[in-house]
């Protein structure tokens, strides 16, 4: 029965090999040289992190930035190479695998008016004729435009409701704070090694 | 010395017709066996029908389980792919939002159908080559229902928006636990198997089931752990989400081929310390792939460069192990035509070869460059999951349940059907998207190209994948009422038992027909054609009674 053994003390010696390769060590290597945020999510813009999160932006849209020359990543100006301290303390990481639509690191430099940001959520095709990204009307409130004094949307005519006002509910005022505080603006050298 | 996996001997099959011997292919040890002309086989015949008498319950349980999910996840897949080129379409609920839709789509085919199925799969074949029965059926049956429960509950959550956000890991930690605690159940089960066998040669597809029963529970249980965030997490979170492939389905799948090739052929595997090489150079090399989903990332670039070297490393196992099951295949390649469980097998086979040649190809960095982010790598991780893993399982599904309930199959005809769209479906769906992403890729490094043209062109390709979709979706209702007319319409009992080497010997005792000429070939091509529709018919017909 000694071979039984082999069997399964190789499997899992081969197993915790490689996890300590590919866990541990980059915490031991990657996570004392993060000193400092280059991004601070925080308050509304980290309660936008959690919409985000949550209506799976992720499957379409990266944030992670490849070095200039690798790609055409930079001359797009999605940025500069990303950084692992770009990410610090940030949970759900949303690297994301997909460009289905661009890269968004750099959406907060790249389109900074609120305005477009909430018109874009609730239907893309209102500032995108081509795009394919799905809308979120969800986010928003249709209400009577009498019964109410906030603003609403500013809505190309064929998407104007007669009598109606799109009010942004608060998740997705939080969703574009989140998305305006994503800027590549910092010029972080890449990490040594 | 080999594993007598051949036990099976026909009666007197040359009065089978061709038509049931597609069937006969397939049918159950239980059956009642001549035991004259099996010879020293009976003995292991008997005992493999007992064998499968006592895992019948609880295998059969589990691959109805996952046909179930199996079902919810295609109607979400396509949903999904609808989706991606009419992006109004039923956009107005949070529920059915893209981003939802679609990690449950993953998270109910990977940890519902195929993990599922394969785990019943695999404590099936486990008992039959350790001849030895499986322990704990109670508490196993137990564990299904609350995977399912926690499948259901954590498939609500992500619909709800409670998603944990990580790719793979989407389903909430309080679900996605104790779905790691029922597998680490079943490879209790399987490890206590191992050490009460009595069997004493391990056969490789033991090697391989007991791999993937060890690691998933490792993998699953290191994945929940609250210590990852930021770079480090997406670290983890892609050494997860590949170890899955690599350490969970990749190693059943295999087990499966290497059981169920020499089953059908009735030939032995073709070099079995092949096979150990291949066995330990995967769990040495596939252990390492994980980050070279984050080439030109932001992680250290050592990092990245020993995953890259893993990943071209993975040749070694994936040519030996190609070696191993196509030239065991390789005379017997006729036996596809006759065999249902053979045709998937086969296919599944040769899409392990090519997914993994390809993936070995993707993780170098001047064609990843390319390919990264965009819709082939798509196509790349159905190549795997589906082609290769999916159609594995169809076809053990096929083998073991005429095998575990003692009922036959009712279509052979459905069965083709079912195999036709699976494949012609997946085809579409690689050509297509692997294509297209190509292109997508090449115009995205482009920077005079603007972005929404690059969009623009990867319309067509996502509408092609539709398509597929549909198809594929047809396939699994066509499986679920295969699935349902053997469970439910009791009416045929399986025919003993044949290997393909057993009629290729008649074959040889029999003498040679005549040549025939080419324009007589021709004029009975057109009229066998016009009589199988005729036959095609009448079968829709009985088959409505």
């Amino acid at each position: 029965m000694i071979k039984n053994s082999i069997l399964i003390l190789g499997i899992v010696g081969l197993f915790l090999f490689a996890m300590i390769g590919l866990t541990i060590l980059p915490k031991v290597f990657i996570e004392p040289n993060v000193e400092k945020a280059n991004v601070y999510v925080w308050g509304r813009a980290a309660e936008g992190h959690k919409v985000y999160v949550s209506n799976g932006c992720i499957y379409c849209h990266s944030q992670q930035v490849r070095p200039k020359g690798f790609g055409a990543d930079f001359e797009r100006g999605w940025g500069r190479a990303s950084v692992a301290t770009d990410y610090k303390g940030l949970t759900p990481h949303q690297l994301g695998t997909m460009r289905t639509g661009p890269d968004l690191s750099n959406i907060g430099v790249r389109q900074p008016g609120r305005d477009w940001h909430l018109l874009h959520l609730y239907n893309p095709r209102t500032v995108i004729k081509e795009s394919i990204m799905p809308p979120y009307p969800y986010l928003f409130e249709i209400v009577d435009a009498d019964k109410t004094l906030k603003e609403g949307l500013k809505l190309p005519p064929e998407y104007q409701i007669p009598g109606k006002k799109v009010i942004p509910t608060d998740e997705a005022n939080a969703l574009v704070d989140y998305l305006l505080s994503l800027n590549q603006k910092d010029p972080i050298k890449p990490q040594q090694n | 010395m080999m594993m007598n996996l051949s036990a099976s001997r026909p009666t007197n099959f040359s009065k089978i017709p061709k038509n049931k011997l597609d069937l006969s292919m397939n049918t159950s040890n239980l059956a009642q066996v001549n035991a004259a002309a099996v010879g020293n086989g009976a003995d292991s015949l008997e005992q493999d029908a007992r064998l499968d008498q006592k895992s019948s319950f609880i295998v059969v349980a589990f691959i109805l389980s996952g046909s179930a999910w199996l079902l919810l996840g295609s109607i979400l897949g396509t949903v999904a792919s609808f989706k991606m080129h009419m992006p109004d379409w039923l956009g107005e609920q949070a529920w059915l939002t893209f981003g939802r839709i679609r990690p449950l789509h993953l998270n109910w085919m990977a940890y519902g159908w195929a993990s599922q199925v394969g785990v019943g799969v695999s404590l099936w074949i486990l008992s039959r080559v350790l001849k030895t029965t499986i322990p704990v059926r109670p508490w196993l049956f137990v564990g299904l229902l609350v995977w399912n429960l926690c499948l259901l509950i954590g498939g609500i959550e992500i619909l709800m928006g409670h998603s944990r956000g990580l790719e793979w890991l989407e389903l909430p930690i309080y679900t996605i636990v104790p779905i790691v605690f029922v597998i680490v159940l079943a490879g209790e089960a399987a490890i206590s198997m191992l050490y009460t066998r009595k069997q004493p040669h391990l056969y490789i597809s033991a090697w391989y089931i007991i791999a993937a029963l060890v690691s998933f529970p490792l993998l699953g249980i290191v994945s929940s752990l609250p210590i990852f965030e930021g770079t480090v997490q997406a670290g983890m979170n892609w050494w997860y989400a590949h170890n899955a492939l690599g350490l969970w389905f990749t190693p059943m799948g295999l087990a499966i081929a290497y059981f169920l090739i020499p089953k059908v052929t009735g030939r032995p595997i073709y070099s079995y310390p092949l096979s150990v090489l291949g066995f330990w150079s995967l769990l040495l090399f596939y252990n390492w792939n994980g980050f070279h989903h984050l080439i030109g990332g932001p992680v250290p670039t050592w990092f990245v460069t020993i995953s890259i070297a893993a990943s071209v490393m993975m040749i070694i196992p994936v040519v030996t192990v190609a070696v191993n099951h196509h030239m065991t295949i390789i005379g017997s390649f006729e036996a596809v035509k006759y065999s249902p469980t053979l045709r998937f097998v086969v296919f599944a086979a040769m899409s392990y070869t090519f997914v993994s040649l390809q993936g070995s190809f993707q993780a170098i960095r001047a064609f990843n460059e390319t390919i990264h982010f965009t819709h082939y790598v798509i196509a790349h991780a159905h190549a795997g999951v589906y082609s290769f893993f999916t159609m594995m399982l169809f076809g053990a599904v096929y083998y073991i349940m005429p095998r575990i309930t003692n009922w036959e199959w009712h279509s052979p005809k459905l069965i083709k059907l079912h195999f036709w769209l699976s494949a012609s479906g997946m085809i579409i769906y690689l050509v297509g998207l692997q294509i297209g992403g190509i292109i997508q890729g090449l115009e995205m490094n482009n920077p005079d190209i603007p972005f929404m043209t690059v969009v623009n062109n990867t319309k067509k390709w996502l509408l092609s994948r539709s398509f597929a979709a549909i198809l594929l979706t047809a396939g699994h209702f066509v499986f679920a009422y295969n699935v349902f007319r053997l469970m439910h319409l009791r009416k045929v009992r399986p025919a003993p038992p044949v290997t393909w080497l057993d009629i290729q010997r008649q074959r040889a005792q029999q003498p040679k027909p005549e040549p025939v000429p080419f324009s007589k070939k021709v004029a009975n091509a057109f009229s066998g054609l016009n009589q199988s529709l005729k036959r095609w018919a009448n079968d829709v017909k009985v088959d409505e009674h």
